[in-house]
C-alpha cells in the first residue's frame, strides 16, 4: 500500500510542475539561505511575504560567495544580503555578466570596525578615540604579541584593511586573524567572561553589539580618497589612515526574476528594513532563544502596513 | 661496527646541513644577492592556477558532446542522486505531498518515530541479538528524546543514499582492479589523491557541476567516503584461499558465476568491514557536507556554533556520536552474522520481524492520525543539558584561563616556536634536495625522484612557505599525539579495563564532529597556532593509541615468556622487547596519525592558522577551483610523500626484526 501511495505522490509532483505555468509562474522562487542568523531572519521575512502574495517560496541553503555561480545560471533565484563590506567584489563580478542583477538597497546599513567592551574604558581612559586606545596598547598585550597590542581582525577574507592600517596610523598593535566569525567571537565571549581586555573586528548588524556592552573605536573619519590617495589623511605617505567604510546590504537576484515573476520581483525590491528593526529580530532568535519563524511571524504582524506596501 | 654506525652519519649530516641552511639563510641570500633561496621567483611559477580555473569554466559554460552539454550531463547524474534522496528523505522527515511550495498537501506523513526505532530495533535484532537491539534503539531514542529527531533524519537520509553508492562504486571499482592490473595501477593514485585532497579543495567545482543543495553534498560525500571500499575489495577478493578458486573451477564457474557466486560471497565479511568505513566516513562528512546544502546534524552543530551556543553545538554533536555508534554496531554485526537455520511454516513464522515492523509502521501511521505524539516525538518532552555545557565552560574560562595560558607560552616558547623557525627558515631548494635524498636513502632511486618532484611542485606554484608552515604544525602535532598516544595504547593493551576505557575515549573523539570542540579551545587558548594544535592532536590521537595497542596486542606470547624466563623486569620487557617488537605497527601507527592530522589542517583552518589549510579555506570562500586544486594537491602531496617515507621506513624495520622477507 505504501508503495502505491509513494508512486502516486511522486507522479503527482513531477506534473504539477507544468499544471500551474500561468503568467506568474507558480514554480518556487529559490531564496538563498546563509548560516547567520539576520541572513535567515531577512529571507524568511521575504519569503513570507511572497508567499502571502500568492508566489510559491522553497529555501535552500548555499554558500555567501558560490551562490552567485548558482544565481548566474538561474539554479539559485535571490540572495536577500550581500554586504557591500564583503560581497562588492563578488556581486559586481556576477552583475558584470548581466545574468544576475542587483535588487536594490535592504534598509540596513553594515558597520564593521575595531570595538572594545565597555570594562575597557576603565583601564584606557579616553576611548572611544583611537588614539587613547594607541596609548594603552600595552593593555591589550599578550605574551605572544608583547609588547605590542593584540587586535583580533576577522578571516583574511574578509579583507578590511588592518595591517595597513595599522602601519598608516603607526599604531602599536599587531594584527591577528581568526579564521572564522565563530572563532572571532568565541574569544570576545571568553574575554567578557573573564573581564579581559580585548579590541577586535565586531560588525553590525549582530547579535554580539546587543549582548556585550562596548563601543566601536572612532578612526578618523572614512572617505574614498583616504583609502585611494596617500597624500590625504594624517599621514601624508600612506593610504588607509582611516576608518572603514561603512556601507548598504544589497539584494540581488537572477536576472530572469523579473521575466517570470514580474510582481515577486517588485516585492524584492521593495523589501526594507531597518538596522534596529534587524538588531532586534536577531537578539530574540540568538538570545532569548526564539525560533526563527516566531520571530518573524512576530515582526510582521506588528509592522503589517509597511510590508503590505512592498507589493503594492 | 662501522656497518652500524654509518646510517647514522648520514642522518647526522642531513640534519646539520639542514640546520645550517634554515638557520643562515637570510645571511647567505644577502651574501650572494640572490633572493631565489628564501623566495621562489614570482616569474618561473606555474601558471597552472588559471589553467585549472579557465579549464573549469570551460567545463561548466561551454563543453559539449554536440548532442548535449557536459553540464546536461552532470545535471542529469544530480537528478539520478536527487530522486531517491528525495524518496528517503520524504520517508523520514518531510512525508509526502503534491505540488509544490507552500501549495503542497501532504499525502502522507513521513514514518512516525516509533517506527524508525522499531525498525533499526529490529535490524540489529535479525543481525545479531537482543543487546544489540536495545543499544541501537536507546541510540535513536537519545535522539527524540534530546529533539534533535528531525536534523538527524535528514543526516539519516544523506547517509542512506551515500552509503550505498560508496559501496557498490567502491566494489565495482575493486572488482575491475582486482581483474585488471593496469586498472589497479592506474586507480591507485587517483585512490591517493581521492583520501589526501581536502575535501574543501573540491567542493567548489562539486558545486558548479551538480547545482546546489544536498546532491552536490551528496557527491562530495561519495567522493570521500568510497577509496576505503576499494581497497579493501581488491584485498579482500585477493586474499581468497587459492582452494575456493579451485573448487570454483572444478565445478565449472564461468567467469561471472566465478566472481558472484564464489569469490563474492566468501569475501562478504571482509567487505562488510569496507562498508563499515563508508558509513563512518560519511559521518565524518556530516559538518563540511552541510556547508553546501546538506542540512541536518551537521547545520545544527554549524549554526549553534556561530551564535556560540555551545551547549547546543554539543548536544548536536553528541547526536553525530550516537548516530555513528548504531550505525557501527549494526554494519560491524551485518559483517560477522552467522548465518541460522531456514525456519519452515506459514510466512508470518518465516518473517516474525518483517510483520512486526509492517504492524509497528501501520499502526502509528493510524493512531498518529489521532495522537500526534506517536508521529512526532512531543517538543515538551525533550531534554537539553545545553546550560550545563555552556556553564561548565564558563566556569572553566573564569577559573583556569592563567594556568592554560602559562602552559600555552611554555609550549610556544619550547616547542613550537623553535620548529617553526626551523621550517620556515628552509630554502626551497635545499628542500627539494634533502628530501630527494631522504627518498633515496629509504627506498630508493625512484622515491627520492617522486619526492623531489612533489615538493618543486609545490616550491612552483609559489605555496613553499604556505607548505611549510604546514609541515610545522602538523609535525608537532603528531609527535604530541604520539607522546600521548603511544603509552596509552600500550597501557590499554596491558589492562583491560583501561583498555576499555580509552577505547570509548578515542572512539569518540572520533566521531564528534572537531567542529564542536574547536571552539571552545579558541575561548580557553585564543586564536592562533596553540589552539589549531590542540584541534590536530585531538582528532589524531586515535590511530596512534589503536595501532600501539594492536602491536602490543599481537606480540607472539613466545617471545614474551623467553623474556619472562630470562628475567627480564617489567621495565626491560617492556623497553627491550614489546616496544621493538611493535615498532612496524608503531610506524604505521604514526602514518596514519600524520594523515588524520593533514587532513585536521584544513578544518583549523577555521581557526585562523597562515598555512596551506588556509589557502584552501580562502579558495572555497572565494569560489576560485585553480586555487582551491593547486592548494589541495600540496596539501596532498605532502601526505603522500610522509606515507611513502613512513611506509619505506616501516618495511625496514621488518626486515630488521625479521618479521617479514
Amino acid at each position: 500500500m505504501t508503495k502505491t501511495l509513494m508512486m502516486s505522490a511522486a507522479l503527482a509532483t513531477a506534473m504539477a510542475g507544468g499544471a500551474f505555468a500561468q503568467a506568474e509562474s507558480q514554480d518556487p522562487i529559490k531564496l538563498t539561505t546563509h548560516d547567520w542568523t539576520g541572513q535567515l531572519v531577512t529571507t524568511r521575512i521575504m519569503g513570507e511575504v511572497l508567499a502571502d502574495a500568492g508566489y510559491n517560496v522553497e529555501y535552500v541553503q548555499a554558500d555567501y560567495i558560490a551562490q552567485f555561480a548558482g544565481l548566474k545560471t538561474g539554479d539559485l533565484h535571490v540572495a536577500m544580503e550581500i554586504w557591500e563590506t564583503t560581497g562588492r567584489e563578488a556581486m559586481d563580478e556576477a552583475t558584470a555578466t548581466g545574468n544576475v542583477v542587483n535588487m536594490g538597497e535592504t534598509g540596513m546599513e553594515a558597520i564593521e570596525e575595531w570595538w572594545y567592551p565597555a570594562y575597557m574604558e576603565d583601564k584606557c581612559p579616553g576611548l572611544p578615540d583611537w588614539k587613547a586606545l594607541n596609548d594603552c596598547a600595552a593593555e591589550f598585550a599578550t605574551p605572544e604579541t608583547a609588547p605590542l597590542g593584540r587586535y583580533l581582525g576577522g578571516p583574511v577574507t574578509w579583507g578590511g584593511f588592518d595591517d595597513e592600517r595599522v602601519e598608516a596610523l603607526e599604531m602599536d598593535f599587531e594584527v591577528v586573524h581568526a579564521g572564522t566569525d565563530a572563532a572571532l567571537f568565541a574569544e570576545l565571549e571568553s574575554a567578557y567572561q573573564r573581564q579581559a581586555p580585548i579590541v577586535l573586528w565586531v560588525y553590525a548588524p549582530h547579535w554580539a553589539p546587543s549582548k556585550f556592552d562596548g563601543k566601536f573605536v572612532e578612526f578618523p573619519p572614512y572617505s574614498p580618497e583616504c583609502y585611494n590617495d596617500p597624500s590625504v589623511g594624517m599621514n601624508p605617505n600612506a593610504a588607509y589612515d582611516c576608518g572603514k567604510p561603512t556601507g548598504p546590504i544589497w539584494k540581488v537576484a537572477w536576472s530572469g526574476v523579473a521575466e517570470k515573476w514580474p510582481g515577486a520581483a517588485k516585492a524584492i525590491e521593495g523589501f526594507n528594513i531597518s538596522n534596529d528593526d534587524m538588531g532586534q529580530l536577531v537578539a530574540n532568535v540568538d538570545l532569548n532563544g526564539m525560533s526563527v519563524e516566531d520571530a518573524v511571524a512576530e515582526w510582521l504582524a506588528a509592522n503589517e502596513s509597511s510590508w503590505k506596501g512592498w507589493t503594492q | 661496527m662501522t656497518a652500524l654506525r654509518r646510517p647514522y652519519i648520514f642522518w647526522l649530516a642531513l640534519f646539520a646541513v639542514t640546520w645550517a641552511l634554515s638557520r643562515w639563510s637570510f645571511p647567505l641570500y644577502k651574501a650572494l644577492d640572490a633572493r631565489w633561496i628564501i623566495k621562489f621567483p614570482k616569474a618561473w611559477e606555474l601558471p597552472l592556477e588559471g589553467w585549472i580555473s579557465a579549464a573549469m569554466a570551460w567545463l561548466v559554460e561551454s563543453a559539449t558532446f554536440g548532442l548535449f552539454t557536459f553540464r546536461d550531463l552532470t545535471r542529469f547524474i544530480s537528478a539520478l542522486i536527487e530522486a531517491p534522496y528525495d524518496l528517503v528523505r520524504n520517508l523520514l522527515v518531510d512525508g509526502f505531498q503534491t505540488g509544490l511550495g507552500q501549495n503542497a498537501v501532504e499525502v502522507a506523513p513521513s514514518l512516525s518515530w516509533i517506527a524508525v526505532i522499531a525498525v533499526v530495533g529490529a535490524l540489529a535484532y535479525y543481525a545479531k541479538d537482543w543487546k544489540l537491539a536495545v543499544l541501537v534503539g536507546a541510540c535513536f531514542l537519545y535522539l527524540a528524546i534530546f529533539g534533535q529527531w528531525e536534523s538527524a533524519m535528514v543526516t539519516l537520509a544523506s547517509v542512506l543514499i551515500s552509503v550505498p553508492m560508496g559501496a557498490v562504486g567502491g566494489l565495482a571499482l575493486g572488482i575491475l582492479s582486482y581483474r585488471y592490473q593496469w586498472f589497479e595501477r592506474a586507480l591507485r593514485p587517483m585512490l591517493d589523491l581521492m583520501q589526501t585532497v581536502p575535501v574543501f579543495a573540491y567542493l567548489v567545482p562539486i558545486l558548479f557541476l551538480f547545482g546546489f543543495g544536498p546532491v552536490s553534498a551528496l557527491v562530495a560525500t561519495i567522493i570521500y567516503a568510497m577509496p576505503p571500499m576499494v581497497r579493501i575489495t581488491t584485498v579482500a577478493l585477493q586474499t581468497v584461499p587459492p582452494e575456493v578458486h579451485d573448487v570454483g573451477k572444478m565445478t565449472g564457474c564461468t567467469r561471472r558465476q566465478m566472481m558472484w557466486k564464489v569469490l563474492v560471497p566468501v569475501a562478504t565479511p571482509t567487505l562488510m568491514v569496507g562498508v563499515n568505513q563508508v558509513i563512518m566516513l560519511s559521518l565524518n562528512m556530516v559538518i563540511i557536507a552541510s556547508m553546501i546544502g546538506a542540512g541536518g546534524l551537521g547545520f545544527d552543530v554549524l549554526g549553534a556554533l556561530r551564535r556560540l551556543d555551545i551547549g547546543a553545538g554539543v548536544e548536536a554533536g553528541l547526536a553525530i556520536v550516537v548516530m555513528a555508534v548504531a550505525l557501527d554496531r549494526l554494519s560491524q554485526a551485518f559483517a560477522v552474522r552467522e548465518r541460522g537455520h531456514a525456519i519452515t511454516g506459514g510466512f508470518v513464522k518465516r518473517h516474525p520481524w518483517g510483520v512486526t515492523v509492517v504492524l509497528v509502521i501501520v499502526g502509528t501511521f493510524l493512531a498518529g492520525q489521532f495522537l500526534p505524539a506517536l508521529q512526532t516525538y512531543p517538543d515538551g518532552a525533550t531534554v537539553t543539558t545545553s546550560r550545563f555545557w555552556s556553564g561548565a565552560i564558563e566556569w572553566i574560562n573564569v577559573n583556569f584561563f592563567d594556568t592554560f595560558e602559562a602552559i600555552k607560552v611554555f609550549f610556544l616558547n619550547w616547542l613550537m616556536l623553535p620548529v617553526k623557525r626551523f621550517f620556515g627558515g628552509i630554502p626551497w631548494p635545499w628542500g627539494v634536495v634533502a628530501l630527494g635524498l631522504i627518498g633515496w636513502r629509504l627506498g630508493g632511486w625512484r622515491l627520492g625522484l617522486l619526492c623531489a618532484v612533489m615538493t618543486l611542485f609545490i616550491a612552483a606554484s609559489g605555496l613553499w612557505p604556505k607548505a611549510m608552515v604546514t609541515v610545522y604544525l602538523c609535525g608537532v602535532s603528531v609527535l604530541i599525539a604520539s607522546v600521548i598516544g603511544i603509552p596509552l595504547g600500550v597501557l590499554a593493551a596491558q589492562n583491560e579495563r583501561a583498555g576499555g576505557i580509552i577505547g570509548g575515549f578515542i572512539d569518540t573523539l572520533q566521531t564528534l564532529p572537531s567542529f564542536v570542540y574547536l571552539i571552545p579551545v579558541v575561548m580557553l587558548f585564543r586564536v592562533g597556532d596553540f589552539s589549531a594544535m590542540i584541534a590536530v592532536v585531538l582528532y589524531a590521537l586515535a590511530p596512534a593509541v589503536r595501532y600501539a595497542a594492536h602491536g602490543i596486542r599481537s606480540i607472539d606470547p613466545g617471545m614474551i615468556e623467553a623474556g619472562k624466563v630470562s628475567g627480564c623486569t617489567r621495565r626491560q620487557l617492556l623497553w627491550r622487547i614489546k616496544l621493538p617488537l611493535a615498532a612496524p605497527s608503531l610506524l604505521l601507527g604514526l602514518n596514519q596519525t600524520i594523515m588524520l592530522a593533514l587532513s585536521m589542517l584544513v578544518i583549523t583552518a577555521l581557526v585562523g592558522t597562515r598555512d596551506l589549510g588556509q589557502e584552501v579555506y580562502i579558495a572555497l570562500t572565494k569560489a576560485n577551483t585553480g586555487q582551491g586544486i593547486i592548494a589541495g594537491l600540496s596539501v596532498a602531496f605532502i601526505a603522500i610523500i610522509a606515507d611513502r617515507i613512513v611506509t619505506a621506513l616501516a618495511r625496514k624495520s621488518k626486515e630488521r626484526l625479521g618479521l617479514e622477507a
